[in-house]
This record gives structure tokens, C-alpha cells and sequence, in this order.
């Protein structure tokens, strides 16, 4: 509970100062917009989270977002095939993908970061060639209006992506937190041979990981394409998988495993989102973005470290 | 004129052990010391002091006379004390050269130190004929067999101008020809006038090899053999002491004998040897041999974790498969592993969740799970088996061993244990709980338990077990009952030899 507080305390202390520097931070319009981008990047982040839990990683879901939502626009707008269908398909591929993945981690013994980096140019391949390499999207005029709705929309004057965030992270929470899988997945990433020696199924366990971060990856890919509206294969979603491996790891999640909880990994996320807003905000020039979250990312995480070794020492003493 | 090397009432004290109570030692050039005696009696700590690891907390080392201080390993190695350690320590990506002066690369000169690759291969060859050797220096290490590599660790040994060599258990993982050969190559070493202590459970080796035998017990000197002395009686018995009797009273408790069997159980560590035993229904069966006879890999096959290559189990006269933890927690047969802080616990987690984490499902509906249930599960184990904790949502990593062990054994106490295969039940566990567990196990038994106890502390195999089976080199060599129980037919058994 701790590592989130710190997190929190940076999230909140960064809204301030921005509110202060600039107060159309507050603005309905920006706080909006915001929080539709945290329920997007939110999503598919606990995902991510999960699997760095077990002690994995994936580095592939931002070339998964363009394989799918190319795949979702040629199913609406070509195949002619119903939205719930296509819906249902596009989320049946991410799982597929992340039940792949599983297989090979835990049944080939294969390293997730190899796994997974092949992953990332796999699908970025295959979305660009099974486009064509032309940019996809749904059209500017109406059709797919619950679609439109899950990424555009708003439900009592909060963006749907935000509301599917927090059902998510409901679900998520009692998985992770209150569920027997959520015990063994935590013993899995804190010690694999003791959750063997207690006759965990740890295949199984983590396997299963990458599943979900597959479903969530998949209900993140239909906001994400709608977001857009307009799927250029080659750079839709590009790197996003690293602002959600970024949110796992400042909301408290260690890379060795065995760490992190829901509320941190969207604390995490929310507070990247803030950071963006924040360079729109301030002027900085937007050239700088990615320097900006670098810089704050690795002093979070370098503040967290002190402060954990700090504790652990007086523990000691 | 004084020995090369000379060791003086060395003592060394460990919080709550005093492992060594004024050892002496000394080994003089081309001399062979086979230095004996149990696991535990002292001989990896004197050494560990030789090689600067430990510090003596008093007594003084001599080279030629004169007194030094090794306060690491670099120390040691300038001393001309060099080790073969029972683990190699090679490189198995880099070349026979490579190996032998790594750290110490010859450079030529200039601003880039660029090694002398060519001058590195002349002197390993060199050395290498020392040993009577034909390896090119210029082999990977990865195409060496493990003799040959041991071999090479030799050849580096001689090229930092070793006096002192110190072999322990190097034969351990040697066939016999390579055996032979390695033997071979100690004489020839001797011949060149170098020291070494030799440490070895195989006594045979020992009588062929040997000048001289000192035999450590307890941490003391337990005596001393000249080379026409050495014989296997005289070792053993020095080694295990007279005075030792068993005194504990074992209950004769009802029992189905033959309820758990094990037949033709082979392991890939010695995938030509098969064991077979069995264990009654509330009986307590030890399991003895030294460190490597295969009883930790008797225990991984029977849990599952290293499943046997072939084995033929029966349990209650059912046969059971055993190809995963969770097959052998299905049938009720548990292990609490040698390891505790590596396979027993999660040390990161809460007592409670350590404790449950075998049969969370029990505390679950609908798989979500019920922590007041959970707690108060975890709370009636660990006062039933007394864990010594602050309270159960302390972390495992908190508590003494004892009471870590406490709570790896609390983990399968609530499952209905049928059979408990328990690997070094004390280790690293002080005296009070020691006892502690010992009742523990006793209850078990009684309760209707088949108990499989592996241990390499002699006294527990003794007062513990109401049959004890001793392994040797992957092969059960012997199975003494209460009569026959005696410390040293055990380690007769446990060096290969008939009891008596």
C-alpha cells in the first residue's frame, strides 16, 4: 500500500502544479479528454501489469492494437460482418495471441522478452501487408454508433472509455487480490519453485497471465481504433506497450516479480496521461514529450528504490 | 625444519555453533593429508579459514614457519594455496588458456594490453604436460569431459606456483578410470614436491592415496593415522567416536508394514542404480548417506519435482503416478524440502498465506477467496504446532528457522498427510526447536503416518528412525533395524561396505 501512496502523492502533487501554472487543467473539456485517454491506456496497462506480476513482459501490444484494429475496420467496412461479431472476433484473436504467447513462454520455455519482441514485428508486419500498407478507418459520417460510443462517448457526462476502466479494474481487483489465481500468481512471480513445491500448476498460472493481458489488449484495441478512427498500419499504436510497462512500473510493480496491485498500475497510468497533458499544457514543446516522461519515470522509480532501501535497512536495524 | 604449511589450534565460532575447537593441521611439500571426517565435523570451515573466507577467531596459520594472515582469497592464492573445489570453477564458454589465466592474462605491450594469446597457450601447454595431459590449450572448455576440466582447474592451480593444493570430494563425480587417472596425477604431483590435503568420503581412495590421515569430529581433532595405519576400521571408527550410543526410546506404535513401497526407482542423477524400500504406516524410516548418494533425488522423484525416470510406487497397496507436485499432493504424500527459504516458502509472503497456500482451495468458494476463513486456518495450525511468530500476517522471511520450518511443515499438516518425506528436517534450526520438531514427527507417525526422514545428522538418523536405509552413490547399500542401528554400521554402509 505504500509504494502506491507515493505514486499517488507525485500524481497529485504534478496536478497542482500544473493547476497552478496553468489553470485550464481543471477545464471540463481537458479533464474529459483525460480521463478518456487513462481508461484507454488503463486497460490494457493491468494487463500488462499481470504479466510483469509473474515476472514476464510483452513488448508486442502495440503492434497487436494495428493488427486488430485493421482487422476490425476490414470486418466492418469490407466483410460487412455485424458489429457484435466483429467485436467478439477482434477480442478471440488477442486471446489467441496471448494463449500463443503462454505456449511458447511457459510449455517452449521460451523467454517472454524474446517471445514477445518477435511478437512486436510479427504483427506490425502482418497488419501493414494484409492492409496493403493503406491506412483503415470506419468512415466520418455515422454507422457503428455503440462502437463509436465505447471510445467517443460519454455515460453521465463520464467518457465510456473511463467507465470500462473501472469495471475492469473492479473485475481485476477481486481477480488479482481476493481470488485463489490471484494467490499463485503472486507466489509464481515472488518464488517459481516454492508455488511448484505447494503443487501450483505453474504453467497454468502464467499462461494464463498473458491471456488476460490478451483480452484486455483486445478491448483496449476497439477503443483505441475508434479513438483514432483512422488506422495507419504502420505507426497505430506504436510503442504504447511501454507506456504501459512505464504505468506497471511506477504504480509499483518490480520487473523481478512478484509486485504490483491495481490501484498502482492505474495510478501509474494516470499519472503518464497527466504528464502529457502537462507538456500540452505548459508549452513545452511537444519535440520534448518523450524526454519529459523519461526523465519523470526514472526519478519515480529511483525515488521509490531509496525509499524502499531506506525501510528495508531500518527493518534490519 | 618447519612443514610448509602449518595450522595451530585453530577456533572459530558461528552464533550458536562452535565449529571448530582448536584444530591443528599441517602439511609438509610433497606430502598427501587426507583430512576425514562426517559431514558437519569441521573440515569445509578449516578449510574455508585456509582460503581467507573465514577468519580464525584465534590459533595462527604458518607458511614455512612463518605466521601469516589470509584475510581472502588473493591472500591465499599468493600463499601458493590453491583449491579443487567439488563444484568446478570454469568457464565453459572460453578455452583451455583462457580458463588457466583468467584474471591474469599475459598482455604484450602498448596502450590496448592486448592479449598474448600466443605466450598464454605455450605456458598452459606447459603446465598441462606437467600433468601428463595431451589437450591443446586452444579447446573450448564445453567439449572437455568433467575429469578434464578438473584437470584444468589442476593446471591453473600450477600456474600460480600452488604449494598447498587442496582437493575436496574430487572424485565425486569421476568414473572410475578418471578416478584412477586423477590419482595417478596426485602422485605425480607429490613426486614434484607439492602439498596437498585431500578430503574424501571414499575411504578406499584415501588408504591408496594417503601419507597420512587426520580425522576431524565435533570440531576437534579426533586423532591421527600414519600411512601403514590406515585401514577402513580405524577411519570409521575415528570418525563417528565410540562413546555415541542410541538413547532414545522409540514407542512400538501400531503398524501396516509395507504401506507405502518403492520399487525400481531410478533417478537421472544415477540413472543405473535403482532403490527400492519401503515405509510403514506410522513409522519413521531415515534415510542416510553422505552429502550426494542420491537421497535428495529419491525425494525430488517421489514429490514429482524431478520426476523418476521409472518407478514402480505403491501407496495403501495402490499403485500411484507421481509426475508433478500436484499428483503426489493428490494421493497425500508431501515433502518438506532441504531448502526451506528456496522450495518451502514463499519468504515474501505473509505466515498466512505460506501456510495456506497448498490448500488455498479449501478456503475459497466460487474460487474467490474467504481470509477470516483463511486466517483462522493459518492461526489454529501455527498454535497447534507452537510457531513462534508475532502474528500470522508476518512475513515468512521474519521467523527463525525453526519456525520457518515450523510453518513449511504447518503448510501440509491440514491436507491429511499420508506420507511426509521430511529432507534435513533441522537444518539450521536451533536446539529447542529441534526437539520440537522431533515430537512432531513422532505425533505424526503415530497419527497413521509413513515417514521418510532424510538426514545427514547422524545423531538425528539415530534417535529419530525406527528403521534406517543408507544410500551410497545412487544405491540403497543397506537397511539396519533397531538391533543393528549403530553409528558405525551407518557409515560403513554410507562409504560402500558391509555392516558388521
Amino acid at each position: 500500500m505504500k509504494k502506491e501512496l507515493g505514486t499517488f502523492v507525485l500524481l497529485v502533487l504534478l496536478c497542482a502544479v500544473v493547476t497552478a501554472l496553468n489553470p485550464r487543467f481543471l477545464a471540463p473539456a481537458n479533464l474529459q479528454n483525460m480521463a478518456r485517454l487513462i481508461g484507454a491506456y488503463g486497460i490494457f496497462s493491468i494487463g500488462l501489469g499481470v504479466v510483469i506480476i509473474t515476472g514476464g513482459i510483452d513488448l508486442s501490444v502495440g503492434s497487436v492494437f494495428a493488427l486488430l484494429g485493421v482487422l476490425l475496420s476490414m470486418m466492418l467496412t469490407q466483410w460487412g460482418l455485424p458489429s457484435a461479431l466483429a467485436v467478439l472476433a477482434v477480442i478471440g484473436i488477442a486471446v489467441a495471441i496471448g494463449a500463443f504467447h503462454g505456449f511458447l513462454i511457459t510449455r517452449m520455455q521460451m523467454q517472454p522478452f524474446i517471445v514477445t519482441l518477435c511478437g512486436l514485428l510479427f504483427y506490425r508486419g502482418l497488419a501493414r501487408f494484409i492492409a496493403n500498407d493503406e491506412t483503415k478507418g470506419f468512415g466520418t459520417g455515422s454507422g457503428f454508433e455503440t462502437l463509436r460510443n465505447l471510445a467517443t462517448g460519454s455515460l453521465f457526462g463520464v467518457p465510456t472509455p473511463f467507465v470500462l476502466l473501472v469495471i475492469i479494474s473492479v473485475v481485476m481487483w477481486v481477480v488479482l487480490h481476493r481470488s485463489v489465481y490471484g494467490r499463485y500468481l503472486y507466489a509464481v512471480g515472488r518464488n517459481e519453485m516454492a508455488a511448484r513445491y505447494s503443487g501450483i500448476n505453474v504453467r497454468l498460472v502464467v499462461a494464463g497471465a498473458y491471456v488476460i493481458l490478451g483480452a484486455l489488449t483486445g478491448i483496449a484495441g476497439i477503443v483505441f481504433a475508434f479513438y483514432t478512427n483512422s488506422i495507419s498500419p504502420s505507426s497505430h499504436g506504436n510503442s504504447f506497450e511501454l507506456y504501459g510497462i512505464a504505468a506497471a512500473v511506477l504504480g509499483g510493480c518490480s520487473l523481478r516479480g512478484g509486485e504490483g496491485s491495481i490501484v498502482g498500475i492505474i495510478i501509474g497510468a494516470a499519472l503518464l496521461q497527466v504528464l502529457q497533458n502537462l507538456v500540452n499544457l505548459l508549452g513545452i514543446p511537444s519535440s520534448l514529450n518523450f524526454a519529459v516522461l523519461g526523465v519523470v519515470i526514472l526519478v519515480g522509480v529511483l525515488a521509490d528504490q531509496i525509499f524502499q532501501r531506506r525501510s528495508a535497512r531500518v527493518k534490519a536495524a | 625444519m618447519s612443514p610448509t604449511l602449518q595450522m595451530r589450534k585453530i577456533e572459530k565460532r558461528f552464533p550458536g555453533v562452535h565449529a571448530l575447537k582448536g584444530v591443528d593441521l599441517s602439511v609438509d611439500a610433497g606430502e598427501v593429508v587426507a583430512l576425514l571426517g562426517e559431514n558437519g565435523a569441521g573440515k569445509s570451515t578449516l578449510m574455508k579459514v585456509l582460503g581467507g573466507v573465514h577468519q580464525p577467531d584465534s590459533g595462527e596459520v604458518l607458511i614455512d614457519g612463518e605466521p601469516v594472515h589470509i584475510t581472502s582469497v588473493s591472500d591465499a592464492t599468493r600463499y601458493g594455496i590453491a583449491f579443487i573445489h567439488q563444484e568446478l570453477n570454469v568457464l565453459d564458454n572460453l578455452d583451455v588458456a583462457a580458463n588457466v589465466f583468467l584474471g591474469r592474462e599475459p598482455v604484450r605491450g602498448g596502450p590496448l594490453r592486448l592479449v598474448d594469446t600466443r605466450r598464454m597457450r605455450e605456458e598452459t601447454r606447459r603446465h598441462l604436460a606437467r600433468l601428463g595431459l595431451e589437450i591443446e590449450p586452444d579447446t573450448p572448455l564445453s567439449r572437455l569431459s568433467i575429469a578434464q576440466q578438473q584437470m584444468v582447474e589442476i593446471a591453473k592451480a600450477l600456474s600460480q606456483d600452488a604449494r598447498i593444493l587442496i582437493m575436496d570430494e574430487p572424485t565425486s563425480s569421476l568414473t572410475l578410470s578418471e578416478t584412477a587417472r586423477l590419482l595417478e596425477v596426485v602422485k605425480e604431483l607429490r613426486a614434484q614436491g607439492v602439498g596437498v590435503i585431500y578430503i574424501s568420503h571414499r575411504l578406499g581412495e584415501v588408504k591408496e592415496i594417503a601419507d597420512r590421515a587426520v580425522v576431524l569430529r565435533d570440531g576437534a581433532n579426533a586423532g591421527e593415522l600414519a600411512r601403514e595405519e590406515i585401514d577402513h576400521d580405524r577411519m570409521v571408527r575415528m570418525m563417528v567416536g565410540r562413546d555415541i550410543q542410541s538413547f532414545y526410546q522409540h514407542p512400538e506404535g501400531e503398524k501396516e508394514p509395507r504401506y507405502f513401497v518403492v520399487e525400481s526407482l531410478r533417478t537421472a542423477r544415477y540413472p543405473g542404480k535403482r532403490v527400492s524400500f519401503d515405509v510403514g504406516r506410522g513409522e519413521i524410516l531415515g534415510l542416510a548417506g553422505l552429502v550426494g548418494s542420491g537421497r535428495s533425488e529419491v525425494a525430488s522423484a517421489l514429490f514429482g519435482v524431478e520426476p523418476a525416470l521409472e518407478a514402480d510406487v505403491r501407496l495403501g497397496g495402490e499403485p500411484v503416478r507421481l509426475r508433478s507436485p500436484h499428483d503426489a499432493i493428490r494421493r497425500g504424500i508431501y515433502l518438506v524440502p532441504e531448502d526451506r527459504r528456496a522450495a518451502g516458502l514463499v519468504t515474501d509472503m505473509a505466515v498466512r498465506e505460506n501456510v495456506t497456500l497448498p490448500s488455498l482451495e479449501r478456503y475459497a468458494s466460487a474460487l474467490l477467496i474467504s481470509f477470516g476463513r483463511e486466517r483462522e486456518a493459518a492461526k489454529e495450525v501455527c498454535t497447534r504446532l507452537n510457531v513462534k511468530t508475532p502474528s500470522v500476517e508476518a512475513r515468512a522471511a521474519n521467523l527463525s528457522g525453526g519456525n520457518q520450518q515450523k510453518v513449511v511443515l504447518a503448510k501440509w499438516l491440514s491436507l491429511d498427510p499420508r506420507v511426509l518425506i521430511f529432507d534435513e528436517p533441522t537444518r539450521g534450526v536451533d536446539v529447542g526447536a529441534k526437539a520440537e520438531i522431533y515430537a512432531l514427527l513422532r505425533g505424526l507417525a503415530e497419527g497413521g503416518v509413513a515417514v521418510l526422514m532424510i538426514s545427514s545428522d547422524m545423531e538425528e538418523i539415530l534417535h529419530v528412525s525406527d528403521r534406517v536405509a543408507v544410500m551410497h552413490e545412487g544405491s540403497i547399500t543397506g537397511v539396519l533395524g533397531r538391533s543393528e542401528c549403530t553409528e558405525e554400521n551407518i557409515m560403513r554402509l554410507a562409504v560402500g561396505r558391509q555392516a558388521a
